[in-house]
């Protein structure tokens, strides 16, 4: 995912304060994960457990199969657990 | 000193930070009673239930709750007051932290009393210096007198845009939360033009809505706790400005430290609170004997004010430091580590020992000071300290 310009202690709002509200979606969560899904979407038999499962709402439902939102996505593997045809590798992030 | 009006009353510790807290217009006030607090909170209660005061009084079931109670009101841009001691501080410790982190300008009374076990009720700093770090300004007075002129500075000092953290004004247990004192006290009037209504940066408010108190991790944190290190700088040009608004209207002087014999003197005792008192009448005995001591008393504990220390050392060999409070196997008190690192930071030679006193109350009279003032003396003659630590009048 793309590097975030973060804010310095002088732009902060005072006391971590969130003045918008709603705004949990802008807080991208993606670059905590450690081992990265990877769905091999031609053996993906869009059952959508994957999708039900996931606690991030981080699966991205397509027409045919699905696919990963890596902003969001915490790494967890429960989409790849739950695959019922092992779709889904948790593949190592490198940084 | 101008026209404003003055009034003299008998009034203990207790008593006085209740009636500065009346005249500051307080707007919300949450607390429990804990000896030898209790009198601050049940005055402060009379004049809510007499009409006195036009304040909110939040009975709670605990101190952690008159915290928590206290940081909400806060938050809604209300001027809050709470008191406390002892076991009643320790309860409240993780909320203290979550005042200053949330940026709410409190102010609180501690009548300071020893923690258990064994439990004891009368005065020491352990309350107070087991908070040391929860980035609160910390600020210890020697009388009521000084005690009432904190109180009404420090809800100026608290809430001033640039600084936004909470105070404890404290007052060592019994020895001041009990004692009958002379207290020149000021107009209403006075008080509320040196203290206009408190006017907030940020509110919790139904129709703005804000989150306060999210989740901050590893990415952000730093960045909010450093906003609380500046504050806390910010707080030393406030303070100075707050005390000489204070003594342009009302004549009394206050300042980071007070001195006395400081001029010339070469040996001197460092200390918080009433202490100071007893230590400045031995000083002035001594003097009058032609021996050249002197005392330091910090008013503010935190911010820590290492410049103004360094100011008035002038040419002292040795200092006595002495705590009220132990820190358990470090290698000194806390008060006499940080007049170490001021000592070091500024590259002053100076020799120091340090004094742990008044544990569970225990006094420390008149010839307990003579005895530390000719220690410290004959260090500046010999250039050696006998004893860095000395415990007195422990029994063996």
């Amino acid at each position: 995912m793309s590097e975030e310009k973060k804010m310095g202690w002088k732009s902060l709002p005072i006391g971590g304060y969130l003045l918008e509200p709603g705004s949990a979606m802008k807080y991208k969560t993606g670059d905590w994960r450690a081992f990265r899904p990877v769905v091999d979407q031609g053996r993906c038999i869009n059952c959508l457990l994957c999708w039900i499962y996931c606690p991030d709402a981080a699966i991205i439902r397509l027409e045919k199969y699905v696919d990963v939102n890596y902003e969001y996505c915490k790494g967890c593997g429960i989409c790849a657990n739950e695959c019922p045809v092992k779709c889904i590798t948790m593949v190592e992030e490198k940084r | 000193m101008n026209n404003a009006m003055s009034r003299i009353m008998g009034l203990t510790s207790n008593e006085a930070i209740a009636y500065a807290v009346k005249q500051c217009n307080v707007d919300v006030v949450a607390a429990y009673p804990i000896t030898p607090q209790t009198i601050m909170v049940e005055v402060i209660s009379e004049y809510v239930y007499n009409g006195e005061m036009d304040a909110e009084f939040i009975c709670v079931e605990s101190e952690h709750s008159a915290m928590s109670a206290c940081i909400g009101a806060s938050l809604t841009g209300a001027r809050v007051f709470t008191a406390t001691a002892s076991q009643g501080l320790a309860l409240m410790h993780e909320m203290l932290y979550i005042a200053s982190g949330l940026r709410c300008p409190i102010v609180m009374g501690v009548a300071n009393r020893a923690l258990s076990a064994p439990i004891n009720i009368h005065g020491d700093h352990s309350d107070m210096m087991g908070s040391r770090d929860c980035g609160w300004i910390q600020i210890y007075v020697e009388n009521a007198q000084e005690a009432y002129d904190w109180i009404i500075q420090a809800f100026k000092i608290a809430e001033d845009p640039r600084v936004l953290l909470p105070i404890s004004v404290n007052i060592d247990g019994f020895t001041l939360s009990h004692s009958m004192e002379r207290v020149v006290v000021l107009e209403d009037d006075d008080v509320s033009k040196f203290l206009p209504p408190r006017k907030p940066l940020i509110t919790i408010d139904p129709v703005n809505p804000i989150t306060v108190g999210a989740l901050c991790l590893p990415d952000y944190y730093f960045e909010v706790k450093f906003q609380q290190m500046q504050a806390m700088k910010e707080a030393y040009n406030v303070i100075r400005e707050v005390n000489k608004e204070y003594k342009d209207l009302f004549g009394r002087r206050y300042g980071f430290v007070e001195t006395y014999g400081m001029e010339d003197a070469e040996a001197a005792v460092v200390c918080l609170g009433s202490a100071a008192g007893t230590a400045k009448a031995v000083a002035r005995e001594m003097r009058r004997e032609g021996k050249k001591v002197g005392v330091i008393k910090p008013w503010v504990y935190r911010q820590f004010p290492d410049e103004e220390i360094n100011k008035v050392l002038g040419e002292v060999k040795v200092l006595a430091v002495l705590d009220k409070a132990c820190s358990f196997g470090a290698p000194f008190n806390a008060l006499c580590s940080d007049i170490i690192a001021t000592l070091y930071r500024y590259g002053r030679d100076v020799k120091v020992f340090n004094c742990l006193y008044g544990l569970g109350g225990r006094d420390i009279t008149p010839s307990d000071f003579r005895s530390i003032f000719e220690e410290a003396l004959e260090a500046a003659k010999t250039g050696k300290v006998k004893e860095y630590m000395k415990f007195v009048g422990v029994r063996e």
